[in-house]
């Protein structure tokens, strides 16, 4: 190698990682640009309904003044969940702009029945981890509970039962034809 | 002679003027300030300070009570036992029945709502909650720990 080969394999390493800084950096920044509140209910579809109903619940207010907003149950806190959540979240900017399906708030009262389920499902599958980056049930003291709270909560952590079994709609209204199910199978109705 | 005899006139004339006004003044205040009149006729609310009842108001939580409040007298619907800012009632669905319908009271440990709840007006027994009984804290309430205002020895069904 030549003195000036060496300059340029040098410099290319340098610029590289320099352009890597900035790159990852420029990364990071939209990442959590993108991951607030504002930028959620930048598009009406997100302010018109889930927006205007969280506003009625304990977590918009509460006496604790601790708030939950959307990225904090929606959007993943660990890296790699929070990029691959980024990557599907480019369907909703698709169908914000092209497909347009959910545009009104009457289209997306029917179109909301799927959309909780996709919701339920990604909260089932992670065993409610958004929920638990707040709440842990080491943490709960079941004797300041309501009785059927801790009563239930006791099962859930028997039975390994998650947050998003039995707290469906706690932050929006839930959809037309939601059926409620009770974990661990349901009473047939008759008299023990 | 001319010129002294205007002046007079309008000397005077400026003097009535100034009359009239200080007069007029006198009756606005008179009028807007009705306190004067009302120093010597009692009022309807007696000794009652205005302040005084205007007191902080106490803050009572709603109460949960394992096992529910005893009822007062049969057929009263029951008082409900726990918080209930939580569940909505809306045209989609009912929240209560998430835990008080037939499918998971059970699990939930929670009372089934009684047979009168499925009735319908012409007596036929439906599957699903009746119209009559949909809007639940139309009947039902929960429980603040409120003390009466009037001291009240009414003992309910025991
Ligand atoms: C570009 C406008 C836009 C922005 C910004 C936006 N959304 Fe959405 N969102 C939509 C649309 C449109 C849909 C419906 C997608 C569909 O019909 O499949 C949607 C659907 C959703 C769903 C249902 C997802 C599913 O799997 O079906 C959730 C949850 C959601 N958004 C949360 C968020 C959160 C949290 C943020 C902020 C980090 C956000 N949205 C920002 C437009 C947007
Ligand atoms: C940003 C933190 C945060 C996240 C994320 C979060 N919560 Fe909460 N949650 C709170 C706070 C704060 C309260 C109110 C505590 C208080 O003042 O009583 C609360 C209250 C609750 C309550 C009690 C409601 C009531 O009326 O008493 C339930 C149930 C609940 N959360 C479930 C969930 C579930 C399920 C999830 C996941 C989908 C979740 N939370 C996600 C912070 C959070
Ligand atoms: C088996 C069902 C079940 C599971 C699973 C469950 N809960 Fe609950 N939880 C209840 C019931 C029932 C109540 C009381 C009634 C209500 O809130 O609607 C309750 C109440 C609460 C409350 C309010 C407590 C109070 O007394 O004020 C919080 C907070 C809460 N749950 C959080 C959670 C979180 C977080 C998880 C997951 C880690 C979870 N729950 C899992 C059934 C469950
Ligand atoms: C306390 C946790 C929590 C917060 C905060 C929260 N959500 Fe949700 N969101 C849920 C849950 C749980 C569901 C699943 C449906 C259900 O149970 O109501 C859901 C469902 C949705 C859906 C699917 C349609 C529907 O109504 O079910 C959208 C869209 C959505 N959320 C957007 C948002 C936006 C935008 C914000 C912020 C303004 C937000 N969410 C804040 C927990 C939360
Ligand atoms: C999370 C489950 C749950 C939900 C949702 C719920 N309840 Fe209850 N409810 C219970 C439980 C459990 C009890 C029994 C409490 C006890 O006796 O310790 C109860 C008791 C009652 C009682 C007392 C019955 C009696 O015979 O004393 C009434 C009335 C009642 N609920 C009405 C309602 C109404 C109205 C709503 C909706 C606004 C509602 N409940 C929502 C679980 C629930
Ligand atoms: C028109 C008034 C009315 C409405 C509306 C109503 N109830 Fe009742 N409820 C009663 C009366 C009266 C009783 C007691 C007599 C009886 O059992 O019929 C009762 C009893 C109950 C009981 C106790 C049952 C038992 O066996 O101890 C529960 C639980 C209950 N109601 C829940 C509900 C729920 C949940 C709703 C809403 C879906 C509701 N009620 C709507 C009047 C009403």
């Amino acid at each position: 190698m030549t003195k000036g080969q060496k300059k340029g394999t040098l410099s290319i390493l340098v610029i590289g990682m320099i352009l890597g800084v900035v790159l990852w950096g420029g990364f990071n920044w939209t990442l959590e640009l993108t991951n607030t509140e504002e930028f959620c209910i930048s598009c009406h579809e997100m302010r018109d309904t889930p927006y205007e109903e969280l506003q009625d619940t304990i977590h918009f207010t509460n006496r604790t003044g601790v708030r939950a907003t959307c990225p904090d149950c929606h959007v993943p806190k660990e890296w790699v969940y929070k990029v691959i959540r980024k990557i599907k979240a480019s369907n909703e900017l698709y169908h914000h702009f092209v497909v347009k399906d959910v545009d009104t708030p009457e289209k997306f009262e029917a179109k909301r029945l799927e959309l909780a389920q996709h919701v339920w499902k990604a909260m089932k599958d992670t065993d409610s981890r958004e929920c638990r980056n707040c709440h842990d049930f080491d943490s709960m003291d079941f004797d300041r509970q309501e009785a059927r709270a801790a009563e239930r909560h006791q099962e859930a952590i028997d039975n390994n039962y998650t947050c998003i079994d039995c707290h469906k709609g706690i932050a929006h209204h839930l959809p037309e034809g939601y059926e409620p199910e009770t974990p661990g199978g349901e009473g047939d109705g008759e008299e023990d | 002679m001319f010129h002294s005899q205007l002046h007079e006139l309008m000397e005077m004339k400026m003097k009535k003027r100034l009359a009239i006004a200080i007069a007029a003044s006198g009756l606005i205040l008179a009028m807007g300030t009705p306190a004067i009149a009302g120093e010597k006729v009692a009022s309807l609310r007696g000794a009652h300070d205005l302040v005084a009842t205007s007191l902080k108001p106490i803050k009572a939580k709603v109460i949960s009570r394992e096992g529910g409040f005893e009822r007062s007298y049969k057929q009263q619907p029951p008082m409900i036992p726990h918080k209930i800012d939580k569940y909505r009632i809306t045209i989609k669905n009912n929240g209560c029945m998430k835990c008080h319908d037939e499918k998971h009271y059970k699990k939930e440990r929670a009372p089934l709502v009684s047979e009168s709840h499925f009735i319908a007006r012409d007596g036929t027994k439906l599957d699903h909650i009746s119209s009559r009984r949909y809007f639940c804290t139309q009947c039902h309430a929960p429980q603040k720990n409120a003390q009466p205002l009037v001291k009240n020895e009414f003992e309910g069904l025991k």
